[in-house]
């Protein structure tokens, strides 16, 4: 391809001062030294966060304010920095969920090594894991960075769904145990 | 007693000593927070806006004070004070420590020779109001001014590390190329009030008070009437305090921290307090030979505002030496920190030079300029005075 020459038009004699170019310049900044600020102060002021934002991941009750985990411990398998550490137990007899088949003894998320991947959440088969929209995680030990059960459902708290898939299974079995009869 | 006491010349000039120190430090201090400020506000940012001392929450007041980083400002002067001084090994260790008290001594001279307000006395006559009224307020500037390099030189060799002696080698090598248009920018000034025949003066009173006249020339700043001049001297002033775009010395991006990259605590923020005096002093002279000193507005010299004021108000207290003396520090003081903003506003819009791009300034475009536009000046005056 031919090279094309460009034509530059030589710098007049005020272009060679730089004098305009400054001062336009400081036409700019004393534009934006007079704007309000665009920065958040941050502890008082919060972001908004955008829906399908990944922050602390937590457990969830369902609507009745069951658990919602079996302690199937897919989660604990799929978590790449292996920040999950389940303990899975079984469901008390006499709660009024015995048809649930498991439920963890003790869920702990080390959020030291938590990269907040979310996938957890898109593994879970009971919806019972949600990376929620809290982003701000802090302590002064290690030990503290760990959340255990419980504080994961109070971070967590009560998912509205409309699954009730253990609820539809209760119902079933009476039925099916009322048929016997 | 007393006041055979405080007559004592050398209790005077204690006195006076202590009124610069008192004053101009503060200020200085003040600037260092100011710019810390307005560069926020250029980007965008609140800037620091967070300490306050933990009894004074709540009370109203003093949270424009906090907003305002003034607590912040207080709390890094005491940070300075109290922390470790660090002395490095490699240095020399006498004039590392030397450098700057050097720095200050002329910062804070310089100071007493500038007049920063004036009153009207019984006969009609300004009386500047200046702590050493000497007769060559201006050489007396150039020259206490110039040793202020010595600091900066000293503290880059003493320092005995090669970024340091690069910041102090450059630092000598600027000063010394913009001193000479800055000095030639400012002689058409005195060339013009010295007319034939009167008693010569290099003093600032004289500049001002020629900025005084009635009459559409008589009231006329010399911003207006020498414009290059003005620009010069601008131009040089940010030069010699070392302010960007002209900071070589202390360029961070290819020096580190320059000249005073060893230093630390008390003695860096020494360092500080001067290039922010010189920058009072140089905005100061500024405004006293181009911006008609301690003069309201251009064409409205002190006394016809004192006189506005007195036919508005009706009362004659206005000139009282006290009155129009606290007047005029305001007006002067107000013309400073306007200058001092620019300084700011400039820092952070125009980029950093190359080095030699600054030394192509200074010897190629400044000096000649300044000798041409003395060269026109003069035959101007010889024939607007003869």
């Amino acid at each position: 391809m031919a090279v094309i020459q460009v034509q530059r038009k030589p710098h007049t004699l005020m272009e060679r001062t730089y004098l305009p170019q400054i001062m336009s310049a400081l036409r700019t900044t004393l534009k934006y030294l007079l704007k309000p600020a665009e920065t958040m102060e941050y502890p008082e002021q919060r972001p908004a966060i955008p829906p399908g934002y990944r922050g602390v991941p937590a457990l969830v009750k369902d609507p009745n304010g069951r658990e919602k985990c079996v302690s199937c411990q897919l989660c604990e398998f799929v978590c790449p920095p292996k920040a999950i550490r389940i303990t899975p137990g079984s469901v008390a007899a006499g709660t009024g969920v015995d048809q649930v088949e498991k439920a963890p003894q003790a869920f702990d998320i080390d959020m030291l090594r938590c990269i907040y991947c979310g996938l957890c959440e898109e593994v879970c088969p009971e919806e019972a894991i949600f990376l929620q929209t809290q982003y701000s995680m802090t302590g002064f030990t290690r030990a503290e960075m760990v959340n255990h059960k419980d504080r994961l459902y109070e971070i967590g708290g009560v998912r509205p769904d409309s699954h009730f898939k253990w609820d539809v299974k209760k119902a079933a079995e009476q039925a099916a145990a009322g048929g016997h009869h | 007693m007393v006041d055979l006491l405080l007559s004592h010349p050398v209790v005077l000039a204690v006195l006076k000593g202590l009124v610069v120190i008192l004053v101009i430090f503060p200020i200085a201090a003040a600037c260092s927070m100011a710019e810390r400020k307005v560069c926020a506000w250029i980007q965008r940012r609140p800037g620091p806006n967070r300490t306050i001392p933990p009894f004074l929450v709540g009370i109203p007041g003093f949270g424009v004070l906090q907003r305002l980083g003034l607590f912040q400002l207080a709390a890094d002067g005491a940070k300075f004070l109290f922390k470790e001084e660090p002395l490095p090994d490699h240095v020399h260790r006498f004039y590392y420590t030397l450098a700057p008290v050097i720095a200050m001594v002329p910062a804070f001279t310089t100071v007493t020779v500038v007049p920063f307000g004036a009153y009207v006395d019984a006969a009609g006559g300004i009386v500047p109001l200046v702590l050493a009224n000497v007769d060559v307020g201006i050489l007396a500037v150039f020259a206490v001014a110039s040793l202020g390099i010595y600091s900066l030189i000293l503290a880059g060799w003493a320092s005995n590390s090669k970024y340091p002696f690069l910041g102090g080698v450059r630092a000598s090598a600027q000063l010394i190329s913009y001193e000479l248009s800055m000095t030639l920018s400012v002689l058409p000034v005195f060339l013009w009030v010295n007319a034939p025949g009167m008693p010569a003066s290099l003093g600032f009173a004289r500049v001002v008070e020629f900025q005084s006249h009635p009459g559409f020339w008589g009231g006329t700043w010399f911003l207006f009437t020498m414009p290059v001049s003005a620009l010069i001297f601008a131009i040089a002033l940010f030069a010699e305090t070392n302010r960007q775009p002209f900071d070589m010395p202390e360029s961070e991006s290819d020096l580190v921290g320059g000249f005073h990259t060893e230093y630390g605590a008390f003695k860096w923020s020494l360092f500080f307090v001067a290039e922010y005096a010189n920058m009072i002093v140089g905005s100061s002279v500024f405004a006293l030979l181009f911006l008609g000193g301690w003069n309201p507005l251009p064409w409205v010299p002190l006394a016809s505002f004192l006189g506005f004021l007195q036919h508005v108000t009706g009362s004659a207290i206005w000139f009282h030496p006290v009155a129009a003396g606290l007047i005029s520090i305001g007006i002067f003081v107000g013309k400073i920190l306007t200058t001092l903003f620019v300084f700011m506003w400039v820092r952070w819009t125009v980029p950093r030079f190359r080095y030699d791009q600054v030394m192509k300034l200074g010897w190629q475009k400044l000096l000649p300029l300044s000798i041409l536009n003395l060269i026109a000046y003069t035959i101007g005056i010889y024939f607007l005075q003869s």
